[in-house]
């Protein structure tokens, strides 16, 4: 095809992608959005396959197992398992950036022809990209809660992230400024990247995985702008910094979520202080209560505010809530949802399931909407949440959660606290809700507690 | 030229995103992580006729990963952005 065509049919998909985008952060026009995404992909993939020669049975082959591993995990996962996939896809863009600056030094006449500033780009393309890759793959195994993962430090961590982040440039340096070796130079950063990714993301605790999950999206964005400047391509440039930037700015809204710089969140400063209270004398008052009881709680409620947290979305309990709330409903009850911007493992978390389960979006309430009515509650249920109702982050400055913005549940008339045990949260401290004057616990798994709940009402 | 292309798409970017609902962080972030996917165009142009036995290993891989990115991406955004859609 005319090189024109093809520029233009590249400037529409672009374009595609800046609607796309923009429809994606208006409820009403996500769907929209999310298809003229597709279909920016599509002009721009066809349009690159007319006209040139190519060997078409790589092609196929590659595009064929793609395409079918692709539809297999988005159709076969739970959304509960959200997080772990979105994390997962975003290491192959960032693995497919670092193979095809590979692939363009190998299939260049000969690296001495590159010029400086496009070897520059391929070796941020590897670097960045191969970090994006191992980081995350460690993201998504500490998403599944795989126990090996599970708080990994040790002394002399940030030296030796700080030596391998050295040397990676070092050799990005080096193959920008001695062609004759670039290859050699690239193969040898590839590794030490990937080692590089693992160890920035698996000291990093599981309460700021939506943090690193939103910078890993930037970083695989960036990647693939990288890899256009590599090829000179528009559209790669286009769509991989639109991308970088979208992902910097969630990036930013969980920091602030968090009141947390992004320093803190990659250094992994949030440890716990060893409070001078114990857990034991925090929980020496903790009264425990029964289904019945809350059944008998929420008859009375006239406001009730459900609060979810990961443990929700562990438990899969989203549709026993519905039908909890549904019920509650008939009784006269007035019922919103208290949302923390980082509850869960991944920036809106919790709306996915809530959506999953039917409830309507107008009862989700955002933090800062709810906490100003939150003395207006009745019954405030906290479900597996931990960390964002620890009234610690405003009492107590030391804390490691200090100045964290927290819904107030604590400001209810009544608290009811739907977890498997006191174990703290991701911070790792204690909670001295759970002990509060006006709380109980409920102890169990989130689901059977709130169907127990529900049959109670029932039976009243 | 490029260098301009990419500070002003990132001007964009930040533009249209800055002010988003908390309900549409995740689909915004797994329909942005299908776009980043479009590193599948520079998988594709290394198989162009001509390329050498390691670009074409490499390139391929490239693109079976790419294509998953893409392919997954959209369909998971999709799936997430029509439960939202339902009621209403």
């Amino acid at each position: 095809m005319n090189p024109a065509w093809t520029d233009l049919a590249y400037l529409v998909a672009a374009v595609l992608f800046i609607l796309g985008l923009k429809g994606l952060t208006h409820p009403r026009t996500a769907v929209r959005g999310n298809l003229y995404g597709a279909l920016g992909m599509l002009v721009a993939v066809i349009v690159t396959l007319i006209g040139p020669e190519f060997g078409w049975g790589l092609i196929i082959a590659g595009l064929a197992v793609g395409t079918i591993a692709g539809l297999v995990l988005a159709i076969k996962i739970e959304m509960t398992a959200m997080p772990e996939l979105v994390a997962l896809f975003n290491g192959f863009g960032g693995i497919a950036s670092t193979l095809v600056a590979g692939a363009f030094l190998a299939g260049s006449d000969g690296p001495s022809d590159v010029d400086t500033p496009t070897l520059a780009a391929t070796a941020l393309s590897g670097l960045i990209g191969t970090v994006t890759f191992s980081g995350s793959l460690i993201a998504f195994g500490k998403l599944r809660e795989l126990k090996a993962l599970k708080n990994i430090r040790f002394p002399g961590q940030q030296a030796l992230n700080a030596v391998l982040a050295i040397l990676c440039v070092g050799l990005a340096v080096w193959m920008t400024f001695d062609a004759a070796n670039s290859i050699l130079a690239y193969w040898l950063m590839v590794p030490l990247a990937l080692v590089l990714g693992v160890f920035l993301v698996v000291s990093i605790g599981g309460a700021d995985m939506p943090v690193v999950i939103a910078l890993l999206n930037s970083y695989s964005g960036l990647a693939a702008a990288m890899t256009g400047f590599v090829l000179g391509n528009n559209v790669l440039i286009t769509a991989g910094s639109l991308v970088g930037a979208s992902g910097l700015i969630l990036t930013q809204i969980m920091c602030k979520a968090m009141n947390r710089s992004l320093a803190a969140v990659l250094f992994g400063t949030l440890q716990s202080t060893g409070s001078s209270d114990s857990a034991d004398d925090i929980y020496a008052n903790v009264k425990s209560t029964s289904a019945d009881e809350v059944a008998m709680l929420l008859e009375d409620a006239q406001r009730v505010v459900i609060v979810p947290g990961y443990g929700m979305a562990v438990a899969q309990a989203q549709h026993a809530v519905r039908d909890l709330a549904t019920r509650l409903t008939a009784l006269g009850c007035e019922i919103e949802f208290g949302i923390h911007p980082v509850a869960g493992r991944m920036p809106g978390h919790m709306n996915v399931l809530l959506a999953e389960a039917d409830i309507p979006y107008e009862l989700l309430k955002e933090m800062d909407d709810i906490n100003p009515t939150m003395d207006q509650a009745d019954v405030a249920i906290v479900l597996g949440a931990n960390d964002t109702v620890n009234p610690v982050a405003r009492t107590d400055p030391q804390s490691a959660i200090a100045g964290m913005p927290i819904i107030d549940v604590d400001k209810a008339r009544t608290v009811v606290v739907i977890k498997r045990s006191l174990s703290p949260g991701f911070a790792g401290i204690p909670n001295p809700l759970f002990a509060a004057d006006n709380a109980l616990m409920l102890f169990g798994d989130g689901k059977a507690a709130i169907v127990d709940i529900t049959k109670a009402l029932e039976d009243s | 030229m490029l260098l301009t292309v990419f500070v002003l798409a990132i001007f964009v970017g930040v533009e249209i995103i800055t002010k988003i609902p908390p309900t549409l962080h995740t689909p915004l972030m797994s329909g942005s992580n299908a776009i980043s996917g479009i590193t599948l165009i520079g998988a594709l142009l290394t198989l162009e006729q001509g390329a050498t036995t390691t670009a074409k290993v490499l390139g391929v891989l490239a693109i079976a990963f790419a294509t998953m990115n893409v392919v997954g991406g959209f369909l998971v955004t999709h799936r997430m952005l029509s439960m939202f859609r339902k009621r209403k």
